[in-house]
């Protein structure tokens, strides 16, 4: 299990070192020496090493360093033995989530003025090097700021900490209460595409997320629909009427694979494909999700290049926005390369704004806003200065950016469904908002 | 409220003011000083001598102030162990506390603290913990439990506080229960108890439960246990996976890890044909793929393991080739591990795409990436045959670049494809040879050299190009000066005419200027050889290569098979066992993937004098035998018995076990494999291995043997030879090795035997002498022949015949012998028939023919009681009539040795006891 974890700065000093095993290292005077011998073997094998960082787990001398950086400070976990290695990295990455929970950004600074907050949180999220609970809503109710006068609390009070901190439901403590219940969702897509000059499509898949924002009262038992294949089919299955069918069945997309926050009970996603759980309490990400299959591509780009002779190239490139007329995608960037040996390009566009960059070797081309069903073009000289170089040119393809509001991947939220029994609000007091943002991944056509 | 300025205190006097303050009146000002001594801890410096000072402070109600004062304590407490028990009052009196997260802090912090007169005091604040009713104590004590283990196990052994941990695993808190396990995993891992947790069904069924319910981490602890656990049928395999995989669409990637790493263990179990496995195998990939986009760190964690996950089961992620396609944006560790697995990927299927990419990548900045991308397009070449020309003008392309690490390691690989496709692309060394000069690190010109060496004939200006390198010939590495060397000779002996006077300077260069003993060696065998035998030399380096092989880099199975049963942790993120990084008592016991139990009748009863007789059979290193054919451990213990040099105690009963073996096994492999055996070990026979195994198969025999090559030289030139034997074996054809054995190399061979050799008895009966003959030297060995592979398909007897001839035996070597229980089916699967049946006096008797290669019939009555079907091989001896010890069969044999036509001339019963010791004269019988 975990030896030790030190947080570092960028010039390698320790900020933060907690040791957690002997193993790592003799404890003894005048100050652990092993500790500081590993502390300055990660500083001058990794931190300050010259090369860029070959693997985020370093064996210097049998032992084994897990690092993961957030802006400028280094999170460094030591361990002599055969950890889980994905639940270390795990577990720095939740360390960071806590002290983001607790002091927002992670910095030097920060970490330095909330260092007894961070030994503290340390002491009670890792034990003996194992990992404990470590939900930041769950944490906070007894690791404060403040501190806590340990006679003040009274003993219902207590017990219901610790019924917390080891129950079931670590993620959410009891007794919220909001004037207003209200809950987000965000289905943020992210579509990514390879396509061939020719318009055929080589690759193409959008990864999910589903994020929510609740601010429910109680232990509210949540319900999470959409419109998922397999479970459209089901209930199709079962005898719903030909008009339902015809309602939801066409628009059911197929999900390849999906991960759900611990919130979720995934043995009754296994059998029934349900999605319920006691959601946490605030932001949290609920799902992920990838799918591969007919995924609106919002954008199609059409290159054309032709060299004349050998010192100029046209190209031309058109875009054609593939969605609801009524829609507006936005912050639309082409990017255009050229050869390195490019020495003048001339621009014409119909819409937004074009520039030639040459420290990018490529023509970028932004337009703030643009509707569904529309088209635009670009056309460009490039003027070439002659090369002695038979090597030709590979042209890498053509790349885009964009922002649109609708799901690519087809999903719809069908339904998010509040259940609290014990206080006294239904599901149609909850208001609830949804939102689809779908933005490009790596978005390439070849030319 | 900003503590940063702790960190900023410099001064001299420094530990003198914090004394001062550390002792001051008021409690706000001794918080601030206990945070200064931490923050000052903390940056490393020595504040130990404030110990007295900083444990004064520990009786506050101020939790903060206490939480600093054990962070100090644990820290010093073992450089001061005698203020130390200044604190343990305190400790104890915490432990009592009615707020359950300081009983709790008390106890973790008390576990934290490694000196002896302090542990004491822990075991019964500990005790109580453990059955606390605050589920926060309780699972706080539970690891609280491992610390004190590591402190000090035996305490832990003699207080029962292992059992304590059993019972939480029954606990009803899911986070109590996930505790509990990773304590015990941990202690049992140093324990020579290895199943300290007592995996059972009902605790496997506790554990699962518990999975539901407990938090990511408390999953992981689990599901890393129920990994260790072997459950007893495919059933039940089945029940576990069906409540693991839920746990594949967890956001958390060390679970989904550790859910794989249970399931790729319980694959074994589980027989490949049925729905099951193929949908749990179709359930498998989709997690995998997805967990490469989460974060860097994890992708790299999730590739390694998928590196594995792809050699074991290629199929899973067959389909999947393009999710490892390098992103732009990916870290460099990212981008290299997914370059790996493309090529383990690469199929006729997608060599397109896949070429592509590397095109693609080779043209990226990083160095060693796009080296790795020219790598994997000349292994591309080697693997996917159909692709060797697509590759090969990808790889002429790359060298147009005349970007020189690009072609230097463009040149390597091409070296490698014309090694393996001979005389197809020989039409691109001219392009080649325009970058002579661009070539600066040795192995690429050494690639070159070799490749102008091995075409001279085609290369014009061959002897000019070599003539360039010989100049700087001292400051070239080895390799080079090799290379170089073996080039020169080649060429002379392909153009003798033109360039005698450039091997002449490379020989003097090679044997009288260089201090390098390997080269001047080299040198002066090719002198020698050139100036005595210009027609050897010629065969011998102008020798036919070896083609080499497909798959360079995989992990040798064993290895792999473990590196599975540790899928998620740090072995599976080095590709290295744990023991070769983890030091001390950690990880003992090594982990083998579960074997399949037969599924046949056949294993259920199990002769009970095995562990007599197969006493050493632990010895053995069974590995994992996986796919191979079911070996069940009787059969292990017969080859064991055949193969360690038969002592006195067995050689007698050499038959009955290895048919009784036969029984056991029957059902599962017609005619049982032997263990192979070592036969020559390598220290013996200067750096050859062999080891093998008798066997017979459709009527033949043969004789299966591993070449492995232990030396660092490469052998070839191998020759097998019998000496006479007893049943005239000889070899039917020469040894099938064509090609040279090179360095820590294996090559399986199957030698087909017959009998028409010449005749010798030898002692016992059925040893076999060898003699191999490599180009280093001869080796000698000897094996033991097990008996049934002489026996023949023919050797069942009319019924007449058999009773009369049996008649005709004395009856005073009348011998019985008895089995087990419808044997009869079995024993014919080996050859061995059974002619009548009849019962006396209760016992059933089987009356048996076998018939050996050499003509030799041997019959046998074989006595079964029914109500003891476990009959033991054991007790045989007892029963014997003839000699005092071996089984004796009965035998009558024919005059003539004619094969074909068994006629029984004179009858004449003579016993023949397989022994060595008393076995009479073979050749008496004739």
């Amino acid at each position: 299990m975990i030896g030790g974890l030190f947080i570092y700065n960028h010039k390698g000093e320790v900020l933060i070192s907690r040791v957690y095993r002997d193993d790592i290292g003799c404890l003894s005077t005048p100050y652990p020496s092993w500790e500081r011998n590993a502390v300055d073997a990660f500083r001058v094998n990794v931190i300050h090493a010259r090369q860029q960082v070959r693997s985020p787990v370093t064996n210097i001398a049998r032992t084994s360093f897990f690092h993961v950086k957030r802006s400028n400070i280094w999170l460094a976990a030591v361990t002599k033995q055969n950890v889980n290695a994905a639940m270390v990295f795990e577990f720095l990455y939740k360390m960071c989530d806590v002290m983001t929970a607790y002091f927002s950004k992670i910095s030097e600074e920060n970490i330095k003025n909330n260092f007894v907050l961070i030994y503290e949180l340390l002491d009670e999220i890792l034990d003996f090097g194992y990992p404990q609970n470590s939900e930041s809503g769950a944490l906070k109710t007894f690791i404060t700021q403040q501190g806590i006068k340990s006679q003040v609390r009274d003993k219902d009070e207590q017990s219901q900490i610790t019924s917390q901190v080891t129950g079931q439901i670590g993620w959410r403590r009891e007794g919220i209460k909001y004037r207003r219940n209200e809950l987000f969702l965000d289905v943020l897509e992210s579509v990514n595409l390879l396509m061939s000059p020719q318009g055929q499509v080589l690759s193409a898949h959008v990864s999910g997320r589903v994020v929510m924002k609740s601010y429910l009262s109680g232990m509210p038992e949540c319900k999470f629909g959409m419109n998922d294949k397999i479970v459209i089919d089901k209930q199709q299955g079962k005898g719903a009427t030909s008009d339902d069918s015809a309602k939801s069945g066409k628009q059911s997309i197929a999900i390849d694979d999906c991960t759900f926050h611990q919130c979720v009970r995934l043995s009754k996603f296994d059998s029934e494909r349900s999605i319920s759980f006691i959601p946490p309490d605030g932001d949290y990400e609920l799902m992920r999700y990838r799918t591969t299959k007919d995924i609106i591509l919002p954008f199609r780009v059409i290159p054309l290049v032709r060299e004349v002779g050998r010192t100029k190239l046209e190209v031309k490139v058109v875009i054609k926005s593939n969605f609801k007329a009524s829609l507006l995608a936005q912050k639309i960037e082409v990017r255009i390369p050229t050869p390195l040996n490019t020495s003048g390009v001339q621009v014409i566009c119909m819409k937004g704004k074009a520039k030639y960059k040459a420290s990018d070797n490529a023509i970028v081309w932004k337009i703030k806003r643009m509707a569904g069903m529309k088209e635009s073009q670009i056309s460009a000289e490039i003027e070439l200065l002659p090369t002695n170089e038979k090597k030709k040119w590979t042209r890498p393809p053509i790349s885009m950016n964009f922002e649109v509001p609708f799901a690519p991947s087809g999903l719809k939220v069908r339904y998010l469904k509040v259940f609290e029994s014990k206080l006294n609000y239904s599901d149609h007091d909850v208001i609830k908002w949804v939102r689809y943002i779908g933005r490009s991944g790596i978005y390439e056509t070849r030319c | 409220m900003t503590d940063s300025k702790y960190f900023t205190t410099n001064k001299k006097g420094e530990i003198f003011e914090l004394k001062a303050e550390l002792n001051n009146e008021k409690k706000e000002k001794r918080k601030e000083a206990v945070k200064k001594v931490i923050a000052a801890m903390t940056v490393g410096k020595d504040v130990s001598s404030l110990f007295p000072d900083v444990v004064n402070c520990m009786q506050t109600d101020n939790l903060e102030l206490k939480k600093l004062v054990y962070l100090y304590l644990m820290n010093y407490a073992k450089s001061q162990p005698d203020m130390a028990i200044m604190a343990v009052n305190s400790f104890v009196k915490d432990c009592e506390d009615p707020n359950p997260l300081i009983r709790a802090l008390a106890v973790r912090t008390m576990g934290c603290i490694r000196v002896d007169k302090i542990t004491e005091y822990l075991c019964e604040p500990l005790r109580k913990c453990l059955k606390d009713e605050d589920p926060y104590v309780r699972k706080t004590a539970a690891v609280c439990v491992a610390k004190l283990h590591d402190i000090n196990a035996q305490m832990v052994e003699d207080q029962g506080f292992l059992d304590s941990l059993r019972d939480l695993i029954a606990d009803s808190n899911p986070m109590v229960v996930a505790n509990a396990v990773a304590a015990l995993s941990e202690i049992s891992e140093s324990h020579p108890n290895s199943n300290l947790l007592d995996l059972n069904p009902q605790n496997i069924n506790k554990l699962l439960t518990a999975l539901n319910e407990c938090t990511e981490w408390g999953q992981i602890f689990i599901l890393d246990c129920l990994s260790n656990y072997n459950p007893k049928d495919e059933r039940e395999a089945q029940s576990i996976c069906e409540r693991v995989t839920p746990r594949l669409s967890h956001a958390n990637s060390a679970v989904v890890l550790s859910a794989v790493k249970v399931l790729m263990k319980f694959l074994e179990l589980l027989p490949k044909e049925s729905d099951y496995y193929n949908t749990l195998l179709k359930k498998l990939s989709p997690p995998l793929v997805t967990l490469l986009s989460g974060e860097p760190e994890v992708q790299y964690v999730a590739l390694r393991n998928i590196n594995l996950i792809v050699q074991k089961r290629p199929e899973i992620l067959k389909q999947e080739i393009k999710v490892f396609f390098v992103k732009y944006n990916d870290p460099i560790y990212v981008k290299l591990e997914k370059l790996d697995i493309m090529i383990r990927l690469a199929s006729q299927a997608n060599i397109a795409q896949v070429l592509a990419e590397l095109k693609e990548y080779a043209t990226e900045v990083d160095v060693d990436f796009v080296r790795k991308a020219v790598r994997a397009i000349g292994r591309c070449a080697i693997k996917v045959e159909q692709s060797a020309e697509r590759c090969v003008s990808t790889l002429l392309d790359l060298i147009q670049t005349k970007v020189n690490y690009v072609v230097q390691e463009a040149i390597v690989v091409i070296r490698d494809i014309f090694r393996k496709y001979p005389n197809k692309y020989e039409s691109i060394i001219a392009t080649l040879c325009e970058n002579l000069d661009s070539l600066d690190e040795p192995d690429a010109r050494a690639a070159m050299i070799w490749i102008v060496g091995e075409y001279a004939e085609r290369i014009d200006n061959a002897d000019e190009l070599l003539e360039s390198f010989l100049e700087g010939f001292h400051d070239e590495s080895t390799q080079v000066q090799l290379t170089l060397l073996t080039a020169i000779v080649k060429l002379f002996l392909k153009k003798p005419s033109e360039t005698q006077e450039l091997v002449q300077q490379v020989l003097s260069l090679a044997t009288q200027d260089s201090d390098n003993p390997d080269l001047r060696d080299r040198g002066y065998i090719y002198w020698r050889l050139l100036s005595t035998d210009p027609v050897t030399a010629k065969e011998v380096v102008l020798s036919e290569k070896p083609l080499i092989s497909e798959e360079t880099d995989l992990i040798e199975p064993t290895l792999l098979d473990e590196l599975i049963c540790h899928i998620g942790s740090l072995a599976s993120v080095y590709h290295k066992p744990p023991n070769a990084f983890v030091e001390g008592s950690h990880g003992i016991h090594r982990k083998h993937l579960p074997i399949q139990h037969s599924r046949s009748g056949a294993t259920t009863s199990v002769i009970p004098s095995q562990g007599d007789l197969l006493g050493d059979l632990l010895n053995l290193d069974l590995g994992p035998p996986v796919n191979v054919p079911q070996v069940s451990s009787m059969q292990m213990g017969a080859v064991d018995l055949l193969g360690g040099g038969l002592d006195s105690l067995v050689g007698d009963k050499i038959l009955l076990i290895t048919t009784c073996s036969t029984l056991q096994s029957a059902e599962l492999v017609l005619f049982f494999m032997y263990l192979i055996v070592v036969w020559l070990p390598a220290v013996k026979a200067k750096g050859l291995e062999i080891c093998g195994t008798f066997s017979r198969r459709q009527g033949h025999m043969y004789m299966d043997m591993t070449f492995t090559n232990k030396a660092l030289q490469h052998m070839s030139d191998f020759a097998i030879q019998f000496n006479k034997n007893s049943f005239g074996m000889i070899p039917t054809s020469p040894l099938p090795i064509h090609t040279p054995l090179m360095p820590s190399q294996t090559i399986e061979v199957s030698l087909p035997l017959n009998t028409i050799g010449p005749v010798m008895k030898m002692d016992p009966l059925n040893n076999l002498q060898v003699a191999v003959k490599n180009n280093i030297d001869v080796f000698y060995f000897s094996g033991l022949i097990p008996l049934n592979i002489f026996f023949v398909e023919d050797g069942k007897m009319e019924r007449q015949v058999f009773l009369a001839t049996w008649k005709d035996i004395p009856t005073r070597m009348n011998c019985s012998t008895r089995l087990r229980n419808t044997v009869s089916g079995k024993l014919q699967s080996n050859n061995i028939y059974t002619i009548a049946k009849r019962n006396v006096e209760g016992q059933d008797m089987l009356y048996q023919s076998l018939k050996l290669t050499n003509g030799i019939w041997i019959l046998a009555e074989l006595r079964i009681q029914p109500g003891n079907p476990n009959y033991t091989v054991r007790e045989l001896p007892q029963r014997l009539s003839l000699s005092n010890r071996g089984i004796s069969c009965f035998l009558t044999f024919p005059f003539a040795l004619d094969q074909g036509s068994p006629t029984f001339l004179n009858l004449r019963a003579t016993s023949w006891v397989l022994s060595h010791t008393t076995g009479t004269p073979f050749d008496t019988l004739f």
